[in-house]
């Protein structure tokens, strides 16, 4: 078990009052597995992602949970140990690549920075790795990129340097925040197959954000659907596609629009989220929920064992 | 007419918009120091002929220089003055000339800015060119070189301020017009026809004013200081008139024995202009809280 | 468009504005109801006089012909003569600015001192004390009229506890150095003389402090401000998935980009120094241009005021010009844009 999260609580502070963000979330990863965070904006996902490296604002704060990685406790360690973690043993990604470079450092730099944190090595050894890197990720002329600036870069090869940065020093663990999100359609396929490549050779695990169905499925060994702030069913990829059990699980399958059957409307799920300033009693979901029941109203489901699923419904106990 | 507003005004103050605004300004305590700094400015103008009850401008050579009592609690000039009715009055003088100059460069400045940044070309390159020499002058130099063409005096203060200052709203208000401009519903508003001035009025002020209002409120303290230092040079208004300003100058010669006569005055210039600066500064944080939203 | 273009093209601007501006100048100080020949030579002399003087002068002249009168000689480096001191207006300029520059430079110093460390103090303690204290320390700052503060402080620190010297640049019983520069620090330094240099720096201490905590208000708030606004960035939070101390990301990274706009803003402030200098060599006695275009003003005399004048805007215009080449220098961005 390389990471364990146990009843995660985030909660933001605004102007507004106290917004659960996170509302107890349990997931597990294996050393190796893919697992797809799936889930709308708001969902959760993302601070999900951030608490488990703890980058989250100011005005956040994780007021309960456990996050395990290889055996300790994330959210206990001094500081000092965290920036250990950070970047060597865990790295992150996120969506938009040129704003998460530094637009007045060279990218080769910023790069090579990864590896002369954690390791004792001298500014132009790292530069050979850096460009040992780039080739890596296909990026073409990496000693013209090396001394270029975010602004003059392409998106797609301003991804391929986030790539390269995150995965530099091998972590074990990479938490991936909508990468190809911001990227042409056509550029999203380039990367997402290198993305896989790399992942497969450098048999990273890693947890793929993303409100993207489809995109989970083509990485993913398992999805973890969320709502709300908590998760709502977890599978393996196929067993989701094939007999996705949460009705909010179906209602994501349903929308997704299939060139092969022809269809008059596309299908979309009535209501929206619920505030998460005073969410209401009960599952988070009723009041979207074709399967409502009379309990649903009342108490929340927690995530149960159905055969090789989890799922947190009512439906099923 | 007025039960209009009078019930726009009523809907408005019950909004959940309004109660987030006052939430934010009981929040900051700046802005409240700052709020009343500025209303305590504003009330002893007004009120000055009942707070400060002894002559700001007869003189009694037989009480000269007195240290401060309770007869004179900021102590008399070299004239015999009570210092304390002329720092009282001289809010007076320092708020309308701020006022003045602050509504007259406002206005100037705002509208021209829009103008210019709404139609373009020729007549925004002008402006721009204009400002630009305008601002290549440090604000206070310009002021005096005009305050000293034209004379000392209250009116002429007023004037050589508001030539001064107009510049910098038509920055502001132009900068803000060009990035409305090329929003959509600008777009859509002249597609359907809608005559220019009616964009104007309906799309383009909302938005631009609020950073000049900010500016507007943190001009109130700029004008204050201002008005203060060219009376302290001699190139504004002129003695006997209660500014506060020239008493600070004129206690100059006697700061070594008699402290007073300077120190209050430059006290109450200080107070007045923070009240200013902490409004404007808590307008401005709200108003970036709220646009974040 | 490159750096050197880039450079060329604004300095073409500041010629064209530097135009408007003797334009300007000269309107304002030309058409005036005030009657400075008058004035001078008193109440007792005849309207003759007045007016032999006058066109001795050649005020008597149209104005458009003064105008070009004007730039002629300013382009021979001809200011005029100031009806005040009976110099030539160049003379006058030449020898007081140094002194406005010292001023101006040292209290430049000190306002960057106070305000980029009380900046970076707030933004990273934003919302608890220290940033609460800092931002008041600010504003008290920019609301201070300068020249009561320089006599009150002047009036405790000297008067009273004798820490600081009085007004002017050196003791009465200390000699001036030679004059090469007009800076009487670099002077002394350049001549040995290290009496005087410790001495003038005493001496420049307090109207530096007085005048630079004016300016540095500015400088504390656009710090602030800029690196809050670059502390929300993604690429921040990417530093920090790094691993780095936040230290490192503050200074290496955050900093970088937040002083950017800080710059432009130290060059907006030289020119309130300048404003301030006017007040503060009031107090001080300093000998510089303050004074001298504070009489000036006074006895409107338009020579001298047009050359102070112009004198001002220039420094004022190439300090601009600076920060903005400097801005170009410091973002990537705006170079290859």
């Amino acid at each position: 078990m390389l990471l364990e999260i146990r009843d995660l609580k985030v909660i933001f502070h605004t102007i507004r009052g106290m917004v659960r963000a996170v509302n107890g979330v349990d997931l597990m990863l294996n050393q190796g597995e893919i697992i797809g965070l799936v889930g709308e904006t708001g969902s959760g996902k993302t601070v999900t992602g951030l608490s488990i490296l703890r980058l989250l604002d100011q005005n956040a704060e994780i007021i309960d949970g456990k996050i395990i990685f290889d055996g300790r406790d994330l959210l206990k360690l001094p500081m000092n140990e965290m920036l250990k973690i950070r970047g060597k043993e865990i790295s992150m990604i996120f969506q938009e690549p040129k704003a998460a470079l530094n637009p007045v450092i060279p990218v080769g730099d910023q790069v090579a920075e990864s590896f002369m944190v954690h390791e004792r090595i001298t500014k132009s050894e790292a530069k050979k790795r850096v460009i040992e890197m780039f080739n890596r990720v296909e990026l073409p002329d990496p000693e013209r990129i090396y001394k270029s600036y975010p602004h003059e870069l392409s998106g797609g090869m301003a991804q391929r340097v986030v790539i390269s940065m995150a995965l530099a020093l091998r972590p074990k663990l990479l938490i991936a925040d909508e990468p190809t999100s911001a990227l042409d359609v056509t550029i999203q396929a380039q990367i997402m197959d290198l993305f896989k490549e790399l992942v497969r050779q450098f048999k990273t695990s890693v947890i793929y954000i993303t409100h993207d169905m489809a995109l989970a499925a083509e990485i993913s060994d398992k999805i973890a659907v969320m709502y709300a702030g908590r998760i709502v069913e977890v599978a393996k990829t196929e067993e989701i596609f094939e007999e996705p059990l949460h009705p909010y699980t179906r209602g994501l399958l349903r929308s997704i629009p299939d060139v092969k059957r022809r269809m008059k409307t596309l299908f979309s799920m009535p209501g929206e989220i619920p505030s998460m300033l005073n969410p209401p009693p009960g599952c988070l979901f009723h009041p979207r929920c074709p399967d409502k029941m009379e309990i649903c109203e009342r108490k929340v489901p927690i995530l149960k064992k159905v055969d090789e699923h989890e799922v947190a419904c009512f439906l099923y106990g | 007419m007025h039960e209009v507003i009078t019930l726009a005004l009523m809907d408005y103050l019950k909004s959940e918009d309004f109660r987030i605004t006052l939430y934010l300004v009981r929040k900051s305590p700046l802005t409240m120091l700052g709020m009343t700094l500025a209303i305590s400015l504003i009330l002893f103008a007004i009120l000055a002929p009942y707070i400060a009850k002894q002559d700001p401008i007869e003189q009694d050579p037989s009480k000269r220089l007195l240290p401060p009592s309770p007869e004179h609690p900021f102590g008399t000039d070299q004239l015999g003055r009570d210092i304390f009715s002329r720092v009282i009055w001289g809010s007076r003088i320092s708020l309308t000339i701020a006022v003045i100059v602050v509504a007259i460069s406002f206005s100037t400045g705002t509208v021209l800015g829009i103008v210019a940044g709404y139609f373009g070309g020729k007549v925004d390159e002008l402006l721009m060119r204009i400002t630009d020499m305008f601002m290549a002058f440090p604000r206070l130099i310009l002021a005096m070189a005009v305050a000293a063409a034209l004379g000392p005096g209250i009116f002429n203060t007023v004037i050589a301020m508001a030539f001064v200052s107009w510049v910098y709203y038509a920055r502001l208000s132009r900068a803000s017009t060009l990035q409305v401009r090329e929003e959509m519903f600008v777009e859509a508003a002249r597609a359907i026809g809608a005559s220019n001035l009616r964009i104007l009025f309906k799309h383009i002020l909302p938005v631009t004013i609020s950073p000049v209002i900010v500016q507007a409120t943190l001009d109130m303290g700029g004008a204050i200081l201002t008005a203060a230092a060219l009376g302290f040079l001699g190139l504004g208004v002129q003695p006997p008139t209660p500014e506060w300003g020239v008493m600070v100058s004129e206690g100059r010669r006697f700061i070594t024995e008699q402290w007073w006569v300077s120190t209050f005055p430059g006290f109450a210039i200080l107070l007045a202009t923070l009240g200013f600066n902490l409004l404007g500064d808590g307008i401005n944080d709200i108003l970036n809280v709220r646009s974040r939203r | 468009m490159d750096l050197r273009t880039y450079v060329i093209r604004r300095f073409i601007l500041m010629i064209f504005v530097l135009f408007g501006i003797v334009v300007i100048t000269f309107v304002i100080s030309h058409v005036i109801p005030a009657d400075p020949i008058g004035a001078i030579l008193g109440p007792q002399a005849s309207p003759e006089l007045v007016e032999k003087i006058r066109r001795e002068w050649g005020f008597d002249k149209p104005l458009h012909e003064q105008f070009v009168d004007y730039i002629f000689k300013l382009m021979k480096g001809d200011l005029g003569k100031s009806i005040r001191t009976n110099n030539p207006v160049v003379e006058d300029l030449l020898y007081f600015f140094p002194a406005t520059i010292e001023l101006a430079t040292s209290a430049m110093i000190v306002a960057i001192a106070i305000g980029i460390p009380l900046g970076i103090i707030s933004a990273v303690k934003k919302d608890k004390w220290p940033d609460h204290i800092s931002r008041i320390f600010a504003l008290v700052g920019v609301s201070m009229p300068v020249f009561w503060l320089g006599l009150i402080l002047l009036f405790v620190l000297y008067y009273k506890l004798g820490i600081f010297p009085g007004p002017g640049r050196l003791d009465p019983g200390i000699p001036e150095p030679p004059r090469i520069t007009g800076l009487i620090t670099i002077d002394s330094l350049i001549s040995g003389n290290f009496k005087a240099l410790l001495n003038s720096l005493w001496h420049l201490a307090l109207p530096s402090f007085v005048l630079g905590y004016y300016a540095s208000a500015s400088i504390t708030r656009i710090t602030r401000t800029a690196l809050l606004e670059v502390l929300n960035q993604d690429y921040i939070k990417t530093a920090r998935s790094k691993g780095l101390a936040e230290r490192v990301v503050l200074f290496r990274h955050a900093l970088r980009n937040a002083l950017i706009p800080t710059t432009t803003v130290i060059g907006m402030t030289y020119g309130s120094l300048l404003e301030g200098a006017v007040l503060t060599e009031t107090i001080f006695a300093w000998p510089g241009l303050g004074r001298y275009s504070t009489g000036a003003f006074l006895s409107v005399d338009f020579l001298a005021v047009m050359g102070t004048t112009l004198l001002i805007a220039l420094i004022y215009s190439l300090a601009n010009l600076i920060v903005d080449i400097l801005y170009a220098f410091l973002d990537p961005r705006i170079r290859y844009a």
